[in-house]
């Protein structure tokens, strides 16, 4: 058995575990889905440092296990990393380990939410391990519907069940749409399998045709768009997150939303290029509105949960940005990215949950000068802010830059655009807020509210921290691993290119020599 | 002719008469019982199908070609007797609400009878007889509880509704056999491409189809269903929720790809407008509504609508889809109307309130209506789902092959109507889980009968859902023989 499917399955072990419990023994509930999600976060942490000597199988797959389960229509679990999931497992792995003890704060109804959190853990952890286009939809599906039930039943504020119906309109409607185009791509390559490195390496033979290519990739495009809250389909995810209880925002905007991305570098970009090609002229514009709208957005928020989420809306652009770069250095920045942002987005949702919990309100106007009655948070706050900012030394710095680096080639004015909203725009959310809520004078009636004590309690905020920094400090342990199968995808998604084209497809340029192919 | 091809059908029928003769020597308090032997003799039967014994695996043609025993009769046969034994469980366990329950047993294995033979059917006559038999056993099944007006009610309306469509069917294979001078399926697919172009003979199609439309409630021919659902005797829904739809399906299956597939091939947009309102209809009018049975019969049109997807896609994966989706559709809903046979035994209106506190009176029963109704939903990893997953990804190859753009348009109604859905089959669970200050909250003291049933549906929808190779093997196997 592959150790990946280990990862993934303790947690869903642990909930079937927690059915037998009865309701009222809640340490016991908290201890058996704080073990598994430690048990597998350790086993992420081995696989990622055993990677480099794993034995690699042909398609360039390590650590692979696979079994039959419907021959008929060529279904398969199979699982197995490379260097783009390697880093996506082992962040969601301990951001589950940190969102579960987070969990303190949920005080009812305890034994439903933890199975639910632990549906939700493994679903995504074995997500983004499948090499099956099947399992890779039908997990992530097994991880949507408990975070929709967690949002309708924890949630909090007045706008909880506006935000939960909205939350599983948009989600729904963006997987289903993502399902059509993955039964299209299945039926449409001819393969007659799931398996997609085996629909890669028949895709390379028998490319499928320009306008099949054509109707399937906007499916995929625009459905795991939505699930990325792709402006302008974004409107669920601040809302949403605004009223999701800590964890399940922290598993959501951190890992579950990359799951959309992921699927869009893993499918979409390999199987379909000449669509791709066509479709990344949008791609580039649209992520300019998550840059720059969402970003403007934020900047005016007056609640802090708001604020974050919709910054953690604008970051997606950067990733979509490098994706629509479609070159080497636009692509790994891209899935840097998404490894720092889901540390950083976690981070940030498991501190403002700490802060609602004390004090019961998120409303900036309401909050100031935290940081003397809560030193460890605030300055784990300040340090969130600033990585949200990219500043180096966190992980987000150097997916940033190297994504910034990747688009000038491709789309210099929305790279510079970008670069503008990333600095200056991020810049002044973000100390806005770390003024407002860490700063300045301690309104009265915050004198009661208590720091973090217990190291244990300070963990989850700690381990993030860490991984940031980690991961901003020696960037090379992910991209090392990133480089060499990003190049494979990109060579897959360029095939049929000059290198001139490359560079020039920029629509967007004046003097370019290729107009505009955007069409609707 | 081979009569020992219908082996299983005397078996039934006889079974059916050795029930009637019972309750004349039975003590009136024991008759109760009497619904282990029929779960005994007909778990036999299935047993001797689904391993071949004896006659009860044999495949031919017998009564000159009118009844065929295939993979797809055979499929059908065994997924009626599970229904079935599943059906009389649930009859047991409202026993006490029924007179004359061993009566109420026979007439549950009479229309068993039908369904078997509807399974067979290879020729119209065949075809309105077995249908018959099954309309008219219901129309007694429906309004058996004599004392409540609106079970009344309910059976008044099915026989007039069913005594219509059944004079539309009969006009119908009067109108084929007119032009064609044939009733078997078979004979007719030889010369019906020469008739292709009749208006008579088309119009008697789709009169027979009309009447098919009634048996499976898809549009416009829907209208008895809420309020016969919630006026029936609950397992007599279950029966009619599953049963009688899956017979409509067969033999809509064997009508459209064995009679007349050169016709059924012309009506591809027809076959995809229906389909697409029946979906819309059905997940529309589901949503208002409070009581559990009207919401289940709103949502059993829709699901209708669902199965018209794999007949209108035209190919063989639908096909297969099809019944697979029976399979999965069979356990959800006799789980559904299980749990409302038990819970809502006490209320007159089965409204969903009454569902409140469930998981705190009654865990079992709470899981096994969550299970269903998140099946029903389409959501991994039951068995919903993988049967959606089967009928969307048919409509997708018969766009892709045919080049008919009509069918990415069912495929997004059908999203539409899975989403409208994840409404109101969550509102269910969370007038389970989630409902203010319940009211009632004693214990539910469970029959055996009652926490078997859970189990085994339970463990049949997530045995469809996790474990589909079996039965989608099955289900591939059954439908090779039908035209495409």
């Amino acid at each position: 058995m592959s150790i990946l499917t280990y990862i993934a399955g303790w947690p869903l072990l642990a909930a079937l575990v927690l059915i037998l419990v009865p309701g009222n023994y809640r340490l016991v509930i908290r201890a058996v889905a704080v073990l598994a999600t430690l048990v597998s976060a350790v086993l992420a942490v081995k696989m990622f440092c055993q990677y480099a000597g794993a034995p690699v199988d042909a398609d360039g797959y390590r650590f692979v296990q696979q079994i039959p389960w419907v021959e008929s229509l060529g279904i398969s679990y199979h699982v197995g990393v490379d260097g783009l999931n390697v880093g996506l497992i082992l962040m969601g792995a301990l951001v589950a380990f940190a969102a579960t003890l987070c969990s303190f704060e949920i005080q009812t109804r305890e034994k439903e939410f933890y199975i639910l959190l632990l549906v939700m853990i493994g679903g995504i952890l074995g997500a983004f391990a499948s090499l099956d286009m099947f399992f890779f939809y039908f997990l992530h599906e097994l991880a949507l519907i408990p975070t929709f039930i967690m949002i309708g039943v924890w949630g909090r504020g007045e706008k909880k069940n506006y935000a939960t119906f909205q939350i599983t309109i948009y989600l729904s409607v963006g997987a289903l749409i993502a399902l059509i185009g993955l039964i299209a791509l299945y039926l449409g390559s001819g393969a007659h399998t799931f398996d997609i490195p085996k629909l890669i390496a028949h895709a390379k033979e028998n490319p499928l045709a320009v306008n099949v290519q054509n109707f399937i990739f906007p499916l995929l495009l625009f459905g795991f768009g939505i699930l990325v809250s792709l402006w302008p389909f974004h409107s669920w995810a601040p809302l949403g997150y605004g009223v999701a209880p800590s964890p399940t925002a922290m598993l959501h905007a951190g890992v579950l939303k990359k799951f959309g991305l992921y699927g869009l570098i893993r499918i979409a970009l390999p199987l379909l290029p000449q669509a791709a090609q066509r479709w990344m002229n949008l791609l580039a514009l649209l992520c300019l509105g998550n840059i720059l709208y969402v970003g403007w957005v934020a900047m005016r928020q007056k609640n802090l949960n708001l604020l974050i989420g919709n910054s953690s809306v604008a970051h997606m652009g950067f990733i979509f940005l490098g994706i629509a770069s479609l070159n080497l250095i636009g692509v790994t920045g891209a899935v840097l990215i998404m490894i720092a942002h889901g540390f950083l987005a976690a981070l940030t949702f498991a501190l403002s949950g700490y802060i609602y919990q004390q004090t019961g309100t998120l409303e900036i106007k309401e909050l100031g000068g935290l940081c003397r009655k809560l030193p460890f948070i605030g300055t784990a706050l300040l340090m969130a802010a600033m990585a949200g900012c990219g500043l180096p030394g966190f992980a987000n710095f150097w997916g940033e830059a190297t994504v910034f680096f990747g688009a000038w080639k491709a789309f210099p004015i929305v790279t510079v655009l970008a670069l503008w909203g990333a600095l200056v725009i991020g810049g002044v959310y973000m100390t806005r807020a770390v003024r407002n809520v860490l700063h300045g004078p301690l309104p009265e009636k915050w004198n009661s509210i208590t720091a973090v004590t217990h190291l244990w309690r300070k963990l989850p905020y700690a381990l993030l921290l860490a991984s940031l920094l980690l991961f901003g400090f020696v960037p090379k342990l992910l991209t090392d691993k990133i480089y060499p199968d990003a190049e494979k995808i990109v060579s897959l998604a360029t095939a049929g290119m000059t290198p001139e084209k490359v560079v020039a497809q920029a629509g967007l340029t004046q003097n370019s020599s290729q107009p505009p192919a955007i069409q609707n | 002719m081979n009569a020992s091809l219908i082996s299983l059908e005397i078996s039934v029928i006889g079974l059916g008469l050795v029930l009637m003769l019972a309750d004349l020597f039975m003590p009136a308090e024991r008759r109760k019982f009497l619904g282990y032997l029929v779960i005994a003799a007909l778990g036999g039967l299935l047993l001797a199908s689904l391993g071949g014994l004896g006659n009860f695996g044999l495949t031919g043609t017998a009564f000159h070609g009118s009844f065929v025993n295939d993979g797809l009769s055979l499929f059908f046969k065994q997924f009626f007797i599970v229904a079935a034994i599943l059906v009389i469980f649930i009859a047991m366990e409202f026993s006490d609400r029924l007179t004359a329950i061993s009566e109420y047993y026979s007439l549950i294995v009479f229309a068993l009878a039908g369904m078997l033979f509807a399974a067979s059917a290879n020729d119209f006559a065949m075809l309105f007889v077995s249908v018959e038999l099954i309309t008219i056993t219901f129309y007694v099944l429906v309004s058996f509880q004599r004392g409540k007006l609106v079970s009344l009610e309910a059976g008044v309306k099915y026989l007039i509704l069913g005594a219509l469509s059944s004079a539309f069917m009969v006009f119908g294979i009067a109108l084929i056999w007119g032009t064609t001078g044939k009733l078997n399926f078979t004979e007719l697919a030889a010369v019906a491409s020469q008739y292709a172009d009749s208006k008579i003979f088309l119009l008697g199609v789709l009169l027979v189809l009309v009447g098919l439309g009634f048996k499976i409630a898809a549009f416009p021919f829907q209208i008895w269903v809420p309020d016969v659902y919630q006026g029936a005797p609950t397992p007599t829904t279950a029966f009619l929720a599953i049963g009688s739809k899956a017979a409509g399906f067969v033999l809509l299956l064997r009508v459209l790809f064995t009679a007349v597939p050169g016709v059924t091939h012309q009506w591809a947009n027809l076959l995809i407008i229906i389909s697409g309102i029946t979906i819309l209809y059905g997940n529309l009018c589901a949503l208002p509504q409070r009581n559990l049975k009207r919401l289940l019969g709103y949502s059993s049109i829709s699901h209708a609508g669902y199965l018209l997807l794999g007949v209108a896609a035209l190919n063989a994966s639908g096909q297969a889809a099809i019944l697979y989706y029976l399979a999965g559709y069979l356990f959800t809903v006799l789980a559904g109307f299980l749990v409302i046979a038990v819970v809502l035994r006490h209320l007159d209106t089965e409204d969903i309130s009454g569902l409140a506190g469930l998981n705190q009176r009654s865990p079992l029963l709470a899981a096994t209506l969550t299970i269903s109704m998140v099946s029903l939903a389409g959501i991994p990893p039951l068995a919903g789902f993988f049967g959606k997953f089967l009928l969307l990804k048919s409509v997708i190859e018969a766009a892709q092959t045919t080049g008919n753009h009509a069918y990415y348009c069912l495929v997004f109604t059908a999203l539409a109507g899975v989403l409208i859905s994840l409404y109101y089959y969550f509102g269910v669970v969370r007038a389970i889980y989630w409902s203010r200050e319940p009211k009632d909250l004693t214990v539910i003291k469970l029959s055996a009968p009652a926490k078997v049933t859970a189990w085994i549906c339970i463990a049949g929808i997530f045995w469809l859902g996790l474990f589909p190779n079996t039965v989608l093997n099955m289900a591939n196997a059954a439908v090779k023989l039908l035209q495409m």
